[in-house]
């Protein structure tokens, strides 16, 4: 069975995963179309690393993310996750109510938008506090203690317990939103563009906030970006998404020294460099992604791909290993 | 600049992360916790502040208050009977000895009509709000909350009602079913619980797709919970308003089809009643004109005051 292959510091392992969201319309609300927000995606992250997936707005990053922990229904495709005790294997896909909630507990989020995640009418004390009661954990001071604890790790004072979201700045909601994902002690947190609704000054600190963090407690990230910046800064593997399809997954190192992938190539391209006596031969892609809804046929990328061939147009290129470690989804590979 | 005494380890020897505040500003924040702890309030206690603060709404809930307890107490408070006529007594002016606010055209005292009038005009206004906005909300959440084919069908009965005009169908039912307060507050009802509902469907939609929701999923919420805790809870308040809105708007419904002669038989007295009774004798005794609107003025008035205080007590966002 592919279960039993499973290497053991893998934490979690996505097979084929598709997402599609149904669109609905017509007079008797039947499905006309789909989007095809994920289309048949793979990956891996090992225990204790920093995955980070990026891409375009629209690229698929964040269903994937999303689709992988069950906040969002898979179409198709498996979900295994290795949960803390370390022996225990789980399809996460075929999992069902009382199941489904508990394994919750090994694997959080961080949203993107800290004002919208967090309920305006609940205090932030019982915010970060409500994992805990919805895990059965009943000692009304035990849930005080974990929950001023963690909030003094993430860096909140604690008698901010009894104040309401509106009362904070982006940086501190993002810290509430740390703390709450973290109060159960999990194995694996997706980072939803954690960082993006934050001005620069509280970016790093946020950053800063989830590397020490990651340290201290052993946390496996699964960190959505389109910052590439902060994207070096946090990762260890990189999986490059375009349009619900992954194009190249390396490790930071090698994909930001060797991009393999046109698209890959375009994207570090678009970095801007303060320098503005250096000339660049830059080759920025023109356009917008095409629509999900109604993907290009063979390769997504050929619409806007400077060395797309007509080959392109037919075969719906393979994630190949390329060099040990290197996977690219490319037909020109070695051409190009 | 002091360099630290002891190495940053946390007692089972992890270090631990920088704290963004320094250590002593942490330490004012624990004693505060100390002081605070005993002060602590909740949501409801919260909001009872935030009331007490706002005047106008203090001020329409104490009218309201009064009235109400005035109406119950009317038997206590007048001794004249409502509905008795003192043919001798006629058309008695305002402030005389006797009779506070005058007599009417077949010698009932007003002031007296008004008390008993109030208790139907403000039972029918509490009842058909309450009824209808509890209809309102348990229909309109499930509706929002569970789409599909239960959330077209409730859209289209509701664009139904919507689109039937109200006030001749009033008049014919009221005409029909006769004029007890109860055929009114049931005609009410049948035609008010539309509005409600789509109201606070809307505003399921609206909070089912904040981040929050896909948040208590995430932590592995149940959905009752998530319904219970997160939904209805940010609900409640809109629909709280709207309710102590709609008293006003039921009573002031239940006047104007009184005033038509459609509403609560003549013989009950009513506000409504009482002023369409007095529109025969407007230019010689105002004062049967004047007191019912004015009641039924500074009824409708008060909760609208009171309706914007809830309002701004029940946000959290709202600084007062």
């Amino acid at each position: 069975m592919q279960e039993k292959t499973i290497h053991k510091d893998v934490i979690i392992k996505v097979d084929n995963l598709v997402k599609y969201f149904p669109i609905y319309g017509g007079l008797f609300g039947k499905k006309i179309a789909e989007v095809k927000a994920v289309d048949d995606i793979s990956f891996e992250v090992k225990r204790g690393e920093t995955y980070s997936l990026v891409g375009e707005s629209g690229a698929g990053k964040t269903t994937a993310a999303k689709t992988a922990i069950r906040l969002y229904e898979p179409t198709s495709g498996k979900v295994l996750f290795n949960s803390s005790d370390g022996r225990e294997l789980i399809d996460i896909t075929k999992l069902r109510g009382e199941n489904l909630r508990k394994t919750r507990k090994h694997m959080q989020v961080i949203f993107q938008d800290p004002c919208g995640s967090l309920n305006p009418r609940i205090p932030v004390g019982d915010i970060i506090s409500e994992p805990l009661i919805v895990h059965g954990i009943k000692n009304k001071t035990e849930r005080k203690d974990r929950v001023v604890a963690i909030m003094k790790t993430v860096g909140l004072r604690p008698e901010y317990l009894k104040r309401y979201q509106h009362e904070f700045s982006g940086g501190q909601r993002q810290r509430i939103g740390i703390a709450r994902a973290l109060v159960l002690n999990p194995d694996f947190i997706v980072c939803d563009e954690a960082v993006s609704a934050l001005d620069v000054s509280i970016q790093s600190q946020i950053i800063n906030l989830l590397q020490e963090l990651q340290q201290q407690f052993g946390l496996t990230y699964l960190f959505i970006a389109h910052d590439l910046a902060v994207v070096r800064h946090m990762s260890d593997t990189i999986g490059v998404m375009y349009l619900g399809k992954l194009m190249e997954v390396a490790s930071n190192a090698v994909l930001f020294e060797n991009p393999l992938h046109p698209y890959t190539k375009a994207l570090l391209n678009a970095v801007p460099i303060p320098n503005p006596e250096l000339d660049r031969n830059r080759k920025i892609i023109m356009g917008d992604i095409p629509s999900p809804i109604n993907p290009p046929s063979g390769c997504r990328f050929r619409t806007r791909c400077p060395y797309a061939i007509q080959d392109c147009h037919k075969i719906i290129p393979e994630l190949k290993q390329i060099t040990p470690g290197h996977f690219a989804a490319c037909l020109r590979i070695g051409q190009i | 600049m002091k360099t630290p005494e002891k190495p940053n380890l946390m007692p089972d020897g992890q270090p631990i992360p920088e704290p963004v505040c320094t250590l002593d500003e942490m330490d004012i924040g624990l004693e505060a916790l100390e002081t605070t702890s005993a002060k602590e309030y909740t949501y409801a206690q919260m909001v009872l502040r935030r009331f007490l603060r706002h005047k106008l709404a203090l001020t329409g809930f104490f009218i309201i208050g009064i009235l109400i307890t005035l109406t119950l107490l009317a038997n206590v408070i007048s001794s004249y009977d409502p509905s008795i006529a003192v043919i001798q007594d006629r058309f008695i002016p305002p402030f005389s000895p006797g009779h506070f606010l005058g007599t009417d055209d077949v010698g009932r005292d007003v002031w007296t009509r008004i008390l008993y009038g109030g208790r139907i005009s403000l039972m029918i206004g509490f009842i058909t709000a309450i009824t209808g906005g509890i209809i309102g909300a348990l229909l309109g959440s499930a509706s929002g909350y569970f789409g599909g084919w239960f959330d077209s069908l409730m859209m289209r009965v509701c664009e139904v009602f919507f689109s039937i005009p109200t006030l001749p169908i009033l008049i014919t039912l009221s005409k029909y079913f006769g004029g007890s307060p109860w055929n009114i507050i049931l005609i009410m009802v049948v035609f008010g619980w539309a509005g409600t509902t789509r109201m606070v469907r809307g505003l399921v939609l609206q909070i089912k797709q904040y981040e929050y929701i896909e948040a208590a999923k995430a932590i592995g919420c149940s959905n009752s919970r998530i319904i219970l805790r997160h939904v209805f809870p940010n609900t409640i308040a809109i629909v709280l308003v709207s309710m102590t809105l709609s008293i006003g708007g039921a009573i002031l419904t239940e006047s104007s089809l009184s005033f038509l002669g459609l509403g609560v038989q003549p013989d009950i007295p009513t506000w409504g009643n009482m002023l369409s009774n007095a529109m025969n004798f407007m230019w010689n005794a105002p004062h049967l004109v004047i007191w019912p609107g004015f009641f039924i003025f500074l009824t409708i008035l008060s909760f609208n005051f009171l309706g914007d205080g809830l309002r701004d007590a029940l946000d959290p966002k709202l600084k007062l």
